[in-house]
């Protein structure tokens, strides 16, 4: 493409309109298929044992009762299985983690696979599987914060955050008039997606068809080629939808690899899909922190000093640390900075990427502690955030590429009605007699960007055709993308047809770090470019077009035509050009990647401010949300509707970190008890009240071509310690351990 | 799951000649099924009374009593308006149980009969002696912030997770129960056994008997002008009560001449506070009456581990449900969903 051949970009046409999501009927008559919903002919059904204790190993199994029972096919355990052809105890790629492909007898956390069985229907396999009966040597597991000697990290690595430091911080913390020194704990949390993991493989020779959910759909071939022996483009994978995602499904997982495994070996196709309990241990989670923060302010309340320090469980034979203490990384302008990790192994599975992953846990404890600061201080909490607001990215002093945080606090605070907020706590009851309580937390998450490509074709009737291998977990990407493509191509949205979800297309990278939209969008972008731009060229070098002559530059496309910019008598349409000339398809490709230069000269992050009021029973401590307003900064929206509905989902989830979540252990067995949607709780439609959202209009130059900054995983930052806060300025009480239970409140009144 | 045989009797008759040792009855199934896919329940035939007819009937008398079929659905009998209207704390009590698509499965018997959700009985790889007589507890010494403040033994310290027997223990209910023997009527105070040693046995019922119907005896209509269930949970629905209660004043003039009293979540059977009931007759309603009374009600209360503090919340729960018992019924009944909130928390 001719470098001086360049199309503004026309937003308002499909971008920037709240188009309703276009898979939602699909979805909600049960026509849009998620991959256990496949039945290939000849299938087996895979159930797996889970294994009951967490360390130590299995003694024994009644295989030949398994093997007995009507219907069951094979039972696959250490004894018989086969090696994968690629070692899974290796980290061969950045998203790999270790796990068990029925390797030995040992036992390193509960719910590990120890076996799987393969029937004619899922009954017989879940039979069989009970019927193996276990038993096992147990050993006393390591479980939480304490189960084990803490461990230095040597930083670098995913998963591996280390210690960062800006500025002199016992300097800071000498300078300080006055200062708090706090710790908080988060529990072990579980991503439980509405759709459990889940897998259909089926073989042909060495080639193998997946149907299987996958953030990453194009990456996870090669991951699963390296596994089986085969080569990336061997295999194959199906996602139209994802039935939820939030990081579980963005790195392989061992039973889901396993099942491929056996589909190989008994040489039918294989179906298996966890049941609801063994989401609890091999499919990641976020592993719980216990978080140090220590604040210095001067007479003016200006921070000479952010510290803050965080332990993380991970497993026993893997890495993943919680990279909560970086929450305190390019938030607020302080004198000095630092975050530093450490990590606790215990006998769980190995944690992994959870929606906002780091940022979560991290936000949860740094807008608590500025709250008790604040307090300390005497200074309202937005006052003492304003006071402290970074104008340069703290550290490293890079501009921002856009940051309108200040109008997401004024924006936010003016529709909360923030400015009546009495300063001191337990001032305002309802006219039940519940103690009312305001808070609030700053919102903040990087604005990453992966490499991507598209393909986009106009057909010779002049409508389009764009394909990338996005993944749609239920945000939206069938919706957005497809906006971004139409107006790359001037064409109406239903004129496009837009393909995506299938390893075959060309590689979206990765649905998370809330950069797909901008990453994927991005590369729809280029590739819609560069057909319209060849399409140009062959129009203005047509003697017959009524734009020839004309200058690519003065020209654009609109409605499916070219059009000379102003003067609307000289157009041609797509379909005529491809008709003179010669009647085939054209084709364009595009790619999106930020260059290093971009990221190296601006600091980027989507900003917000999340506002909170909690209601509290003086006397029964039951908490209630009443109203939640964020006001979010994110750059270019492309669809209201589903940016705000993201940004709700993301509130709401803070309001789970809050309130509701967390995976109870039996200290004494390792075992998750509440592993089930009764017992591990996440808020009801009927808790979440007066949710409001505010997108507050920011142009970003530098961020990527397209001014998109992500949604996905603001939400949940600023909003936990938002609500924190409010249960403190309701009551008086502060509960520095998540989830704030009922309990908690009624031992700190007593 | 284990195979099992399944049968659809038409009649009651039919139902207690199909069953045999190792048979389980079939409600609604949202509890009992949920068991057999962990395997803590394996019975080896299930007796499907969906077909049965005339066990489907609500009756509201005129002298206050009611008679409830068996194989009512929750959901049916909570928003039945002359049900509603005459016992309004059992409507909400229903109706802070479980979930609407829960409640429109489960059957009015089938509530009566749901297993405790001790973690540990449900999981057939944990030590329970409920589940498996003489295997041990292993709730004592675990997770066990939710347990037994109340009746409970070394060998057993679960709780009964009915929101709707808790009102039902406050109304002095009956259990009509079919066996090969003929038709009997066993007092809702005597229907739920405390664990003992014998914890296996969650109730009165003889092996191969069937609850047929509820009965609501004369007279507890009376309360319908004052009374309350409320419910603590962590989240608004879908959520087992950590403590509840259900109070029941029956006012001449300023004086209450007869209180009910009854708690949930504390205990293997809701817990009836007699004495509370005693010390509440005859006296005028007041802040001072209400806690002396909440304290009477959780009187002999000890943690069964870490859980002291719903001693506390059950008695604070109920100082409060008898607190709006007091203060009348909402005129808008069943006031949706049960909640410590107040009256308009359903808004």
């Amino acid at each position: 493409m001719p470098d001086t051949v360049q199309f503004p970009m026309r937003f308002g046409s499909s971008s920037g309109q709240p188009v309703t999501r276009r898979d939602g009927i699909a979805k909600v008559t049960g026509t849009a298929t998620f991959a256990a919903d496949n039945a290939p002919a000849n299938l087996l059904h895979a159930v797996y044992v889970s294994a009951a204790i967490a360390r130590g190993t299995v003694t024994s199994m009644d295989v030949e009762a398994a093997k007995a029972h009507p219907g069951v096919v094979e039972v696959y355990t250490p004894d018989n299985v086969p090696p994968l052809p690629g070692d899974a105890s290796s980290k061969p790629f950045m998203f790999a983690f270790r796990f068990e492909p029925l390797q030995d007898n040992s036992v390193r956390y509960a719910n590990q696979p120890i076996a799987l069985v393969l029937a004619e229907t899922l009954e017989a396999a879940t039979e069989g599987a009970r019927l193996l009966a276990p038993k096992y040597a147990a050993e006393t597991p390591r479980i939480g914060l304490d189960g084990n000697a803490p461990f230095e990290i040597e930083g670098g690595g995913f998963g591996l955050p280390g210690t960062t430091v800006h500025g002199d911080v016992e300097a800071g913390h000498a300078a300080a008039e006055a200062s708090v020194d706090l710790t908080y704990e988060t529990p072990e949390q579980y991503h439980n997606a509405m759709e459990m993991h889940a897998v259909v493989a089926e073989w042909d020779g060495d080639h193998v068809v997946l149907d299987v959910p996958s953030q990453a759909l194009v990456m996870s071939c090669a991951a699963y080629g390296y596994y089986l022996g085969i080569p990336a483009e061997n295999v194959t994978i199906r996602c139209p939808y994802l039935g939820g995602g939030f990081g579980s499904k963005a790195a392989l997982n061992g039973p889901t690899v396993l099942a491929i495994h056996a589909a190989r070996l008994i040489g039918r196709p294989v179906k298996l899909m966890l049941k609801r309990d063994q989401m609890f241990g091999p499919v990641f989670h976020r592993g719980a922190t216990r978080q140090r923060v220590r604040i210095g302010v001067d007479g003016d309340a200006r921070m000479t000093v952010l510290d803050h320090e965080s332990l993380a469980v991970t497993s026993s034979f893997d890495d993943f640390i919680e990279s909560a203490a970086n929450a305190s990384q390019g938030i607020y302008s302080a004198g000095a900075l630092r975050s530093a990790h450490k990590g606790v192994r215990a006998d769980v599975g190995t944690p992994g990427p959870m929606r906002a992953p780091g940022e979560a846990s991290g936000s949860a404890a740094l807008e608590s502690a500025m709250d008790e600061m604040a307090e300390k201080a005497g200074i309202d909490p937005l006052e003492f955030r304003l006071r402290n607001y970074a104008e340069t990215e703290p550290g490293s002093g890079k501009p921002y590429s856009s940051k309108a945080l200040r109008e997401c606090y004024a924006q936010g605070a003016e529709r909360f009605g923030w400015s009546r907020r009495p300063l001191a706590p337990r001032q305002m009851t309802d006219e039940n007699g519940m103690l009312v309580g305001w808070g609030m937390g700053t919102a903040l998450f990087a604005a990453p960007m992966f490499a991507a490509k598209a393909r986009a074709v106009i057909r010779p009737d002049g409508t389009g055709l764009v394909e990338t291998a996005a993944a749609d977990m239920g945000q939206g990407a069938w919706t957005v993308l497809a906006q971004i493509a139409a107006d790359s191509l001037g064409l109406p949205l239903d004129m496009v047809e837009f393909r995506s979800g299938a390893s075959t297309l060309p590689d979206a990278g990765v649905a998370g770090g809330s950069g797909h939209t901008a990453t994927a969008g991005g590369a729809l972008h280029a590739a819609g470019q560069d057909v319209v731009a060849r399409l140009a060229e062959m129009a203005t070098a047509d003697p017959d077009s009524p734009l020839h002559g004309a200058g690519n530059a003065t020209i654009v496309a609109r409605d499916g035509r070219f059009w000379v910019e102003g003067d609307d008598s000289r157009s041609d349409g797509f379909a005529d050009i491809l008709a003179r000339n010669g009647g085939a398809e054209i084709e364009g490709t595009g790619g999106a990647n930020r260059p290093q230069e971009a990221g190296a000269a601006h600091a980027m992050y989507a900003h917000g401010a999340v506002f909170a009021e909690v209601k509290v029973d003086p006397d029964l401590f039951q908490t209630r949300v009443t109203r939640l307003v964020g006001a979010f900064a994110a750059g270019r929206i492309i669809n209201p509707k589903l940016a705000e509905s993201q940004l709700m989902g993301g509130m709401i989830w803070g309001l789970s970190f809050a309130l509701h979540e967390e995976a109870k252990y039996d200290m004494r067995t390792g075992r998750v008890v509440n592993g089930d949607l009764a017992g591990y709780h996440v808020p009801v439609n009927a808790d979440v009240k007066g949710l409001e959202v505010i997108t507050v209009h920011e142009d970003d130059p530098y961020v990527n071509p397209l001014g998109i900054k992500g949604v996905g995983e603001i939400g949940i930052t600023g909003t936990v310690g938002a609500i924190a806060n409010a249960i403190w300025h309701a009551t008086g009480t502060r509960i520095r351990r998540f989830p704030v239970r009922i309990e908690d409140l009624l031992a700190g009144s007593r | 799951m284990k195979r099992f045989d399944y049968s659809r009797p038409a009649s009651v008759a039919e139902a207690l000649a199909a069953w045999q040792p190792g048979s389980a009855w079939l409600g609604g199934g949202t509890n009992l099924v949920d068991l057999m896919k962990t395997g803590a329940v394996m019975p080896d035939r299930l007796i499907d009374l969906a077909g049965i007819p005339g066990l489907e009937d609500i009756e509201v008398s005129d002298d206050g009593s009611a008679r409830i079929g068996a194989l009512v659905r929750n959901s049916d009998l909570a928003h039945d308006p002359a049900f509603a209207a005459a016992f309004p704390m059992v409507a909400e009590a229903i109706l802070a149980g479980a979930s609407g698509q829960l409640r429109n499965a489960a059957t009015v018997g089938g509530n009566l009969m749901q297993r405790t959700r001790c973690a540990y009985f449900t999981d057939p790889s944990s030590a329970c002696n409920k589940r498996v007589p003489g295997s041990g507890c292993a709730a004592v010494g675990g997770v066990n912030g939710t347990h037994a403040v109340l009746g409970w033994s070394d060998s057993c310290i679960a709780t009964n997770p009915s929101d709707f027997a808790v009102p039902l223990a406050a109304l002095g209910a009956v259990v009509s129960v079919e066996g090969s023997d003929g038709r009997r009527e066993i007092p809702f105070s005597e229907f739920h056994r405390l664990p003992g040693k014998t914890p296996e046995i969650d109730t009165a019922l003889d092996p191969g008997e069937l609850i047929v119907g509820l009965r609501l005896p004369a007279g507890a209509a009376a309360f319908r002008g004052h009374s309350r269930y409320l419910k603590l949970r962590d989240r608004t629905s879908y959520a087992f009560a950590l403590v509840s209660a259900a109070a029941a004043l029956r006012m001449e003039g300023d004086t209450i001449a007869e209180a009910r009293l009854a708690l949930g979540a504390v205990a293997a059977k809701p817990w009836r506070a007699a004495e509370a009931e005693a010390l509440l007759a005859g006296q005028s309603p007041s802040p001072e009456l209400f806690t002396r009374a909440a304290e009477a009600a959780t009187g002999g209360a000890t943690p069964s581990g870490d859980n002291d503090h719903k001693i506390e919340l059950a008695r604070r729960i109920a100082a409060r449900a008898l607190t709006l018992a007091a203060a009348g019924t909402p005129a808008r009944m069943p006031a949706l969903p049960a909640s410590v909130h107040g009256d308009n928390a359903h808004a």
